[in-house]
């Protein structure tokens, strides 16, 4: 068989599961859930001060709903950029990049087999918390009808449901951070900054979003479209926010994916 | 039409900045030689075979592997294997794994290879160990192996025995002499003048990234005559006497002694010269100039090389 971006993206999975870095991502994903769940559990009523808080007592399904909007302010940039920030950096620093790149595939082969790979990742890790929150959730507080932003009750299965779509709209944001965490793994050719980098890109745009003065802006922040999925949660669905999420985060993450792309085509491999 | 040659660089340059690292270099690497890139460290040797593999982009010239351009793709590759500095490898998995990974990436049959290529390197007993736990000389052994799972008609290898150990250097060294007996053409970057003596037929001297010798080794050590130290019972008269005689480069006195090159005949006349003179010869010894007087003349001195006699002199470019 001729070595093609399947091939890459074969290898850059089963390099990840050599790695101590992927299942500290993974393992964040799991333990954040059940934390949230015990200390719920033990307080015995949920936090009131964030959108279905007061729920996670009647219906587990509230729980993902919950991790997703703590987890928007540095959990799931900070997972999605463990692996994207360190998938060409690393290679550039362990002067692996060369030994790879005088093989059969073209550079675009590669660039591409690994942007699958980090995208994989990320879609792994947020599916993943989903599961173990709505588990955890429901051992604690039931399988139970969920009621929506808009005060309807939708049964537990349309409530599932929901979650589910809730969590794949979820996915637009962070695969955008996973562009810009490719990027910055490509142009520092250092792990550490790159993974660092894309966190601190996150945070700076959830500040800017704070700042007075700037509310015409924020729906076009990054951090905005983070909130998009709350679309799904009123009756009738409002779909603004998930289209509008959809094409500001193309203009964050492809302008950074195809810069990315077009460095690792070019550039010297002088390292290692 | 002829087939166009395994490694042809011309007018090569790299830059960084005001420093350049690789200055208008052109060699020829012809099927089946063992190729010698000689310079010290930091001459711009690992620079040049980066070009050559295509993993940087020249400033200026060209690279043509058997008349591919690495620079337009990784087809220009095809039959070409290699490192540049020391070989690296995924230090998480194996020895096997990793060649597993470097054989998917070759496709065309590279798979079944592998277990030969370990036992060629004599690695098999250690392949299912992790990478991290190598010692650099099965690193080496490995970059190797990962180079001949690609069944590479033309091979560059960069400093290939550097960091090795008296032993690992002669099994590297018998190990290449196989490849090239089995008919690989090889280019072998190196600063241990030993190890290109015994291996390679032809060189490039490179200095501060200029090439300033390229050629067959055996040429360039003939152009470079033999230097002959003389004794006699009456230096004086033989010094007048050398200084006559046909056939004799520059005659010197140093330590106490007479010294010249030439070829074997013209010292043997010399020395029926120097009879019929009455100066009787105490000492004629030879003393030939080594492919390390050579290297260190063209690295360090004025990039001449050392007596050359009669116009046989190599192809030495001024630098």
């Amino acid at each position: 068989m001729n070595p093609g971006v399947a091939t890459v993206y074969r290898w850059e999975l089963r390099k990840l599961r050599y790695q101590k870095r992927t299942y500290l991502g993974l393992g964040l994903a799991v333990i954040v859930p059940i934390i949230f769940v015990a200390a719920v559990s033990f307080k015995n009523n949920g936090p009131h001060d964030v959108a279905f808080g007061d729920y996670v007592d009647r219906s587990g399904l509230a729980v993902p709903l919950v991790i997703l909007l703590f987890g928007a302010i540095w959990m799931f940039p900070l997972i999605a950029a463990l692996v994207a920030g360190d998938i060409v950096a690393s290679e550039d620093h362990n002067g692996t990049l060369k030994t790879i790149l005088t093989r059969s595939l073209d550079r675009g082969q590669i660039f591409t087999g690994k942007a699958l790979a980090a995208t994989t990742y990320a879609i792994v890790a947020i599916l993943l918390d989903g599961i173990v929150s709505i588990v955890a959730g429901c051992l604690k507080s039931g399988f139970n009808p969920l009621q929506s932003l808009s005060g309807t009750v939708v049964s537990a299965p349309k409530g599932l449901e929901l979650v589910f779509v809730s969590l794949l709209v979820y996915l637009i944001p962070i695969l955008a951070i996973v562009c810009i965490g490719l990027l910055l793994s490509t142009v520092t050719h250092n792990s550490a900054a790159a993974v660092v980098g894309t966190l601190m890109f996150s945070l700076i745009i959830q500040l800017i979003a704070i700042l007075p003065g700037l509310g015409g802006a924020q729906p076009y922040l990054l951090s905005t479209q983070f909130n998009a999925w709350q679309g799904l949660l009123r009756t009738p669905t409002d779909w603004d926010p998930i289209i509008r999420a959809a094409w500001v985060c193309a203009l964050y993450g492809l302008p950074a994916l195809g810069a990315a792309y077009l460095v690792f085509l070019r550039r010297d491999v002088a390292g290692g | 039409m002829a087939a166009d040659p395994p490694i042809e660089v011309r007018g090569l340059v790299k830059r960084y900045g005001a420093i350049v690292a690789v200055d208008h270099v052109d060699l020829t690497v012809q099927a089946g030689d063992v190729y010698g890139y000689l310079g010290p460290n930091g001459a711009g040797k690992t620079t040049s075979l980066r070009m050559m593999l295509g993993l940087i982009r020249p400033t200026e010239g060209h690279v043509r592997l058997f008349g591919r351009d690495p620079l337009l793709g990784v087809h220009a590759l095809e039959g070409v294997a290699g490192f540049v500095e020391a070989p690296q490898f995924y230090p998480y998995m194996s020895g096997r794994r990793n060649l597993e990974l470097l054989a998917a990436y070759d496709g065309a049959g590279a798979s079944g290879r592998v277990d030969q290529a370990l036992a060629t390197v004599e690695l098999s007993g250690r392949a299912g160990d992790r990478v991290g736990g190598y010692s650099h000389g099965m690193r080496q052994r490995l970059g190797i192996a990962g180079a001949l799972l690609r069944a590479p008609k033309l091979l560059l290898l960069d400093e290939p025995a550097t960091g090795l150990d008296p032993a690992g250097m002669r099994d590297m060294r018998v190990l290449i002499r196989r490849l090239a007996d089995e008919g690989m053409t090889v280019l072998l970057s190196s600063h241990l003048l030993p190890e290109v003596e015994e291996l390679c037929n032809r060189v490039a001297i490179v200095r501060s990234g200029k090439i300033v010798y390229e050629g067959a080794i055996a040429e360039l050590k003939r152009g470079a005559g033999t230097a002959y130290r003389l004794a006699t019972t009456d230096d004086e008269r033989a010094l007048a006497v050398c200084r006559a005689q046909r056939g004799l480069g520059e005659v010197t006195v140093e330590h106490g002694y007479i010294t010249f090159s030439a070829d074997a005949t013209a010292a043997a006349e010399l020395s029926q010269a120097l009879v019929e003179a009455g100066a009787l010869i105490k000492v004629l010894a030879p003393e030939t100039v080594t492919l390390e007087d050579l290297f260190f003349s063209l690295t360090e001195g004025d990039g001449q090389a050392p007596g050359p006699v009669d116009g046989a002199a190599p192809s030495v470019v001024p630098s």
